[in-house]
């Protein structure tokens, strides 16, 4: 293995040294840290599954209504037309086994409000919006938080101080108090000035956090090491502490992320978030609360999408968090222990909680 | 019942030699990645009141796992196989709520670590009486008798006092009482020490490993000592068991391991350990290290250029600036040492003496506040980053933990080619070279370049470490305490190469450690720090063998050897030593308003306004 030894010892280094956590070490042996990561990731159930529903959603809400001139597959677009079924409601109905009468699309699913107009196309390109919003407010608010976190937990001292007692301003101020003030504002003249104003309010978390982790990583020996070397403090700030602190990053952002679509809701539920024409799942439950009682179709599927992408967003959070943690460890259920035992074939009764005093025959 | 420890031996229920524990092909398993894999298969061995056996090995072989089995405290994936009995009770298997009553009461433990093993927020007093409080039907006042007996019996200073202290009032030493004496609070009739001294300083190991002998013959226990270090077992021994990869590889009686070892393993084991006084006098065998015979120095001077100062401290001072109303903290208090090209100097002294702080001023991690210091031609007082900049590429540093001091998220190449990088801008192909000629040296297989630290051994992350540090030819190498986180076999190898590299490359070293056996191999020269102030500085023989200073003596008598015979007889010496002299640094050092951790604590972490 070792191509060269220039000293008089010969002994191959290391290879006696056996590791002190060999046996730890098994479940990791030869990955990288992302490859440790994905791996734990993927074994995440609810995270999987909140991938593959996003995944399903994202690709329904930009395949059936097109996005920007492209048109979709979807062929009503925002205009009124005959109502088909009485009060436009749904003609989705669903398969037997479900208690309907068979499963069938029908002209309008998701039903038509009372001028006709379709109600999926409508939720759709609400769930459009939605998830720009998501996806704008992820970036602007992890790229403040990140900027103002790292610099007042790397630098200390004065600009610490500033950055902090800011941040502390914008958290002390109610986020629905604000948002409504800088939604009236943007919000009226487009979706995506309104995501980035919520991004702009929605950092103070992430940039805590991140201040925290630069706190603790910086004493570590390695920025040391790092700077006995010579590299300058932009190199330290990029190149060794931001990878460490990624993951703490990661999944504070995709939390913040689920906010940010409850918090869109909210606010065009209030009036002050998107506005007509644009439409925003929030706008459509807003529009339609009315009809609450007599067309709860209108209400219910944008509702319905609303907590579906939460849901997922957060299902999806748990699991990177989990994935960058070290120190969650998957404690095996007893049974898959008891079959490597049987597989073995030691004698040793399964899970060994049992006396067996004297047996162990095996070892 | 259990209060009386103090004056007779408790009665032992079964007869005086019937073994407290003895266990019998006892089995750990873990389950990883859907299979199990053993940690440690068939050990087996008894345990008597009143003796004390040793479980040596390395990190990994197993000897915590196989004690932990006993207390029922594995971890949620592993499991015990066999029969450990504890007097007529089965251990293995027994139901939770049994080995509960049982746990604290009849068999106790002495974690490794006394500040994380107790629980911050609670006095010890608390601790102690609650522990009393679970196990027997006691009122408050009594538990509270108790429990102060109990302090006295330890011998911690002003028990009435130390009652009502946190864990974070005490000394290390004081902290590692207060737990003895919480695990003894039930009289258990077997007491496992999980390295109980490997955090504390020498001069503490050995007033705590005092303590165990004196207590082991007052209340003949039975006690399971878990160690690498050899000088513990030396010291405290009456049987050794030696454990490898799981496997119990040579049992038997403390001096026939040491006189007669069987195992290769062993006499491995037992060759790797440094041992103070040994080192110069390789030949014939050295009789008392006490002596004062002179020996001649290790021929090791640098002929060329000797008179060239590479380090030159005079009167420096190094503060760490107060906050409010705590003035500041004076680490380093005028010191003034010098190293010439190609010498190594061994900086020695115990925890919070001040010579990380000189090690980290020295690289420039820290401003010296006060005196002069120059390396490599360079004055350090008030020098900005960019006049540091050239300073870099002459001074290395190799720090104490492997495992922190390589960034985890890059290959160990790239963390070895960063000062490449920066100082000479290599890249490509001539910087591939260079990582692999600096992995040869260190003797790493060229292919570990991409792995990541996590995939090392501690060994393997020190020679990276070390790689990392001579990249640039430095004429300085700083090593802060560079084999203190590694096993001795491990260690020995990381020696070994430190001093080819050393006589190959000829750079000036720094060479900072608590342990005096190791500088010793290493030094020409040895400075004792003792309070921030640098109390003795000589040639390594006249430091080992005639020590001036009285601090001096006593770190150097406090120095666990692995030699039963030899450890006796240093043992008495230092009584007689310590007898003479009212300086007890435990005392002392307990009551100053600056003990070793907080100072230490404040080393390792400056002060961080705003948290």
């Amino acid at each position: 293995m070792s191509t060269q030894t220039p000293s008089q010892d010969p002994r191959p280094a290391g290879a006696e040294e056996h590791l002190e956590n060999a046996i730890e070490q098994k479940d990791v042996a030869g990955l990288s840290q992302g490859q440790i990561v994905r791996r734990r990731f993927f074994r995440h159930r609810g995270a999987i599954v909140g991938l593959v529903v996003l995944g399903a959603v994202v690709l329904l809400a930009v395949s059936s209504v097109g996005i920007g001139p492209v048109p979709g597959w979807w062929g009503f677009s925002n205009a009124s037309g005959p109502v088909t079924n009485p009060g436009g409601a749904p003609t989705l109905s669903l398969p037997t086994w479900l208690g309907g009468e068979g499963f069938a699309l029908g002209e309008h699913p998701f039903g038509q409000d009372e001028v006709g107009r379709d109600m999926f196309g409508a939720v759709m390109k609400g769930v459009q919006t939605s998830l720009m919003v998501i996806v704008v407010v992820g970036l602007v608010s992890t790229l403040v938080g990140v900027t103002v976190g790292s610099l007042a937990g790397f630098y200390r001292g004065r600009l610490d101080t500033a950055l902090m007692r800011t941040t502390d301003l914008v958290i002390t101020m109610p986020t629905i108090v604000i948002g409504a003030v800088i939604g009236k504002l943007a919000g009226g003249v487009s979706g995506l000035l309104f995501a980035l104003a919520l991004g702009l309010i929605l950092w103070p978390s992430l940039a805590r956090l991140v201040r925290g982790e630069f706190l603790s990583l910086r004493e570590r020996e390695f920025v040391d090491a790092a700077r006995v070397a010579g590299a300058s403090s932009g190199r330290i700030i990029g190149k060794h502490i931001l990878p460490n602190a990624i993951g703490v990053i990661i999944v504070s952002s995709t939390l913040l992320m689920s906010q940010a679509i409850l918090l869109e809701a909210a606010l065009s539920y209030l009036g002050f978030g998107i506005t007509r024409p644009e439409i925003s799942l929030g706008l459509l439950i807003s529009e339609y609360q009315a009809a609450f009682a007599t067309r709860p179709w209108l209400f219910w599927w944008p509702g319905l999408f609303i907590v579906l992408i939460a849901l997922c967003i957060n299902f999806i959070g748990d699991g990177l968090r989990d994935a960058f943690d070290p120190r969650q460890k998957r404690i095996p259920s007893q049974r898959s222990m008891d079959r490597a035992a049987a597989r073995a074939g030691t004698t040793v009764r399964p899970g060994d909680q049992t006396q067996d005093a004297g047996l162990g025959a095996g070892s | 019942m259990a209060t009386d420890t103090s004056g007779t031996p408790a009665p032992s229920p079964a007869g005086a030699d019937a073994p407290v524990l003895s266990v019998r092909d006892l089995g750990v398993d873990f389950f990883v990645d859907g299979q199990w894999f053993p940690a440690a298969r068939g050990v087996t061995y008894d345990v008597r009141p009143g003796e004390v056996l040793a479980i040596v090995g390395e990190s990994g072989s197993g000897k915590t796992q196989s004690s932990m089995a006993l207390f029922g405290l594995l971890p949620a994936n592993g499991r015990a196989r066999g029969s450990a009995r504890l007097g007529d009770r089965e251990l293995i298997g027994m139901a939770p709520g049994r080995l509960r009553r049982i746990r604290g009461r009849e068999m106790a433990m002495i974690f490794q670590e006394p500040m994380t093993a107790l629980n911050p927020v609670y006095t010890i007093g608390f601790q102690i009486v609650e522990t009393l409080r679970a196990h027997f039907d006691m009122g408050p006042a009594q538990a509270k008798e108790r429990a102060l007996e109990l302090l006295r019996l330890v011998e911690i200073p002003e028990p009435e006092r130390r009652f009502d202290s946190y864990p974070h009032q005490l000394s290390g030493g004081q902290r590692q009482r207060a737990m003895i004496a919480q695990s003894l609070a039930c009289d258990p009739a077997l007491l496992v020490a999980d390295e109980p001294t490997t955090a504390l300083d020498v001069t503490v190991q050995a007033e705590i490993l005092q303590l165990m002998r004196n207590l082991r013959d007052r209340l003949r226990s039975g006690v399971v000592i878990i160690t690498h270090d050899m000088g513990v077992v030396a010291d405290m021994a009456d049987t050794i068991m030696v454990m490898k990869d799981g496997e119990v590889v040579e049992k038997g009686t403390a001096a026939d391991v040491f006189a007669r070892p069987q195992h290769p393993y062993t006499r491995r084991l037992l060759d790797a350990v440094p041992h103070l006084g040994r080192h110069r006098a390789a030949g014939g065998r050295s009789g008392g290290t006490g002596a004062t015979t002179a020996v001649p120095v290790a021929e090791r001077h640098v002929d060329a250029g000797a008179d060239a100062v590479v380090l030159e401290a005079v009167d420096m001072v190094v503060e760490y600036p107060g906050r409010g109303r705590t003035p500041a903290f004076r680490a380093v208090d005028e010191v003034s040492l010098s190293i010439r090209a190609g010498e190594v100097v061994g900086l020695v002294g115990e925890s919070g003496s001040g010579k990380t702080t000189i090690g980290r001023a020295v690289v420039g991690l820290l401003p010296v506040t006060g005196g002069s210091l120059r390396i490599a031609g360079v004055d350090m007082v008030g020098a900005s980053t960019a006049d540091l900049k050239p300073l870099r590429s002459k001074v290395g540093i190799v720090f104490q933990d492997p495992g922190s001091s390589l960034n985890p998220r890059l290959p160990v190449g790239e963390s070895i080619a960063e000062p490449l990088l920066l100082h000479r801008g290599l890249k490509g192909a001539e910087m591939s070279r260079q990582v692999e000629r600096l992995l040869d040296q260190v003797q790493l297989p060229r292919a570990m370049r991409n792995r990541y630290p996590h995939e090392l051994s501690g060994g393997q992350r020190q020679r990276v470490g070390i790689a990392r540090a001579l990249s640039l030819e430095p004429a300085l190498l700083v090593a802060d305490e560079p084999t203190s986180a590694l096993d001795v076999s491990v260690q020995a190898a990381v020696l070994d190469l430190f001093q080819d590299l050393q006589r190959e490359h000829g750079f000036a070293c720094l060479f900072i450690s608590h342990d005096l056996a190791v500088v010793e191999i290493l030094s020409d020269r040895i400075a004792v720090m003792h309070h921030g102030k640098l109390v003795e500085v000589g040639e390594t023989a006249q430091v080992v063998d005639a020590p001036v200073d009285p601090y001096t003596r006593r770190l150097l008598a406090a120095v666990p050897v692995p030699d039963p015979e030899e450890q006796r007889r240093r043992r008495e010496a230092r009584q007689a030593l310590l007898a003479q002299g009212p300086l007890s640094d435990e005392t002392v050092r307990g009551d100053g308003r600056h003990h070793e951790d907080a100072v230490e604590l404040e080393a390792g972490h400056p002060p961080i306004p705003g948290l």
